[in-house]
């Protein structure tokens, strides 16, 4: 086991400078919350916070220009786009704006807790992984806010993909994940897909390409579930997805 | 080498795995017709076995929900206070 002293960790983290990617639509309140906590959590790193947010209407953007005001133009950028026009191209988007050498993907809607991204960067810095996925599937982990029905999809659709696609991740639709900047740019370059499908195909074309993949438990708390329920098209749009992935990848 | 080339190969080789138990005739050819449908079978059971333990294994936080409360209403106190326009939506 490694053990990273507290005088070794600051060291370390002087040369790594860690740009965390946020794409939001309509998260006026949350974008407030989640960068307090990201600060919070995150006292002793080098880092930015990159919001893409697609034009929302509720004054997204307003919100962000205020903290920007508590807690500095350099530490978070805003990199807006005129509309909604998609996750993958927000990443790229975000990576365009990105002056550090890790990149984390995270949600703004608080579903992913800032508090978990001190265990990604440990996670790193012990193993030297170019990538470092949450996972709500381990023990350690957790979701809440999920009735059975929504566990029972998860879990199906989870032992499909890993029959068909041998992914070497236990989840694999996760998109609170910290890669290497170079890693990402490379991987996102051959990504074509949509949506959970997209998150499942970087985390597939990664493996495929043989990158060091790490994995910390997350808990996942879900406050939106009730109002994106999962229907038949989104079924369909996931077979037909684990297909593309199992033919292509 | 890609994924679904790893996937057909170990299909062809069970395939001529099986081919090859009915040329040879070392177990009778009823049972050996039935080979693929029984190893289905077993696989849709396993698929069922392992959906059904990772359900009731399912690891959940209901804690969780209660302690995010808590980050909320600290967040929205210091934004309060730098004057950040936390207006419920």
């Amino acid at each position: 086991m490694v053990i990273i002293s507290d005088a070794s960790m600051e060291v370390t983290e002087e040369k790594n400078k860690y740009s965390i990617i946020v794409p939001t639509y309509n998260e006026r309140l949350n974008i407030a919350l989640i960068i307090y906590l990201i600060f919070k959590h995150l006292s002793n790193v080098n880092f930015e916070v990159i919001v893409v947010d697609d034009g929302s209407p509720d004054g997204t953007q307003d919100i962000v220009k205020q903290l920007q005001q508590v807690y500095g133009e350099d530490r978070i950028l805003l990199r807006a786009r005129p509309r909604k026009l998609g996750l993958g191209t927000a990443y790229m988007h975000g990576l365009k704006h990105a002056s550090g050498n890790f990149i984390v993907i995270m949600d703004a809607d608080l579903s992913h807790h800032p508090k978990y991204l001190p265990s990604f960067i440990r996670r790193q810095m012990e193993t030297g992984a170019s990538i470092v996925t949450g996972t709500r599937y381990v023990k350690g982990g957790g979701v809440h806010g999920w009735n059975l029905m929504r566990k029972l999809t998860s879990r199906g659709a989870n032992v499909l993909a890993h029959t068909l696609l041998w992914p070497g991740v236990s989840d694999l639709t996760g998109s609170f994940r910290l890669y290497r900047k170079s890693v990402l740019e490379d991987v996102i370059r051959s990504c074509v897909s949509k949506g959970y499908v997209f998150q499942m195909e970087m985390i597939v074309r990664a493996s495929r390409k043989g990158y060091h993949i790490e994995e910390v438990p997350i808990t996942f708390v879900d406050r939106v579930y009730g109002s994106s329920k999962l229907g038949g098209s989104e079924i369909v749009e996931y077979l037909k997805g684990l297909v593309y992935l199992l033919v292509t990848t | 080498m890609k994924h679904i080339i790893k996937i057909m190969s170990l299909l062809v080789s069970v395939s001529a795995f099986w081919i090859s138990l009915l040329l040879t005739s070392i177990i009778p050819e009823s049972y050996t017709l039935l080979l693929p449908i029984y190893l289905i079978v077993s696989l849709g059971c396993y698929g069922l076995l392992m959906v059904g333990i990772g359900l009731m294994r399912f690891p959940t936080c209901p804690y969780e929900s209660v302690l995010l409360q808590q980050d909320i209403v600290e967040a929205k106190e210091f934004l309060k206070e730098n004057e950040v326009d936390v207006g419920s939506d």
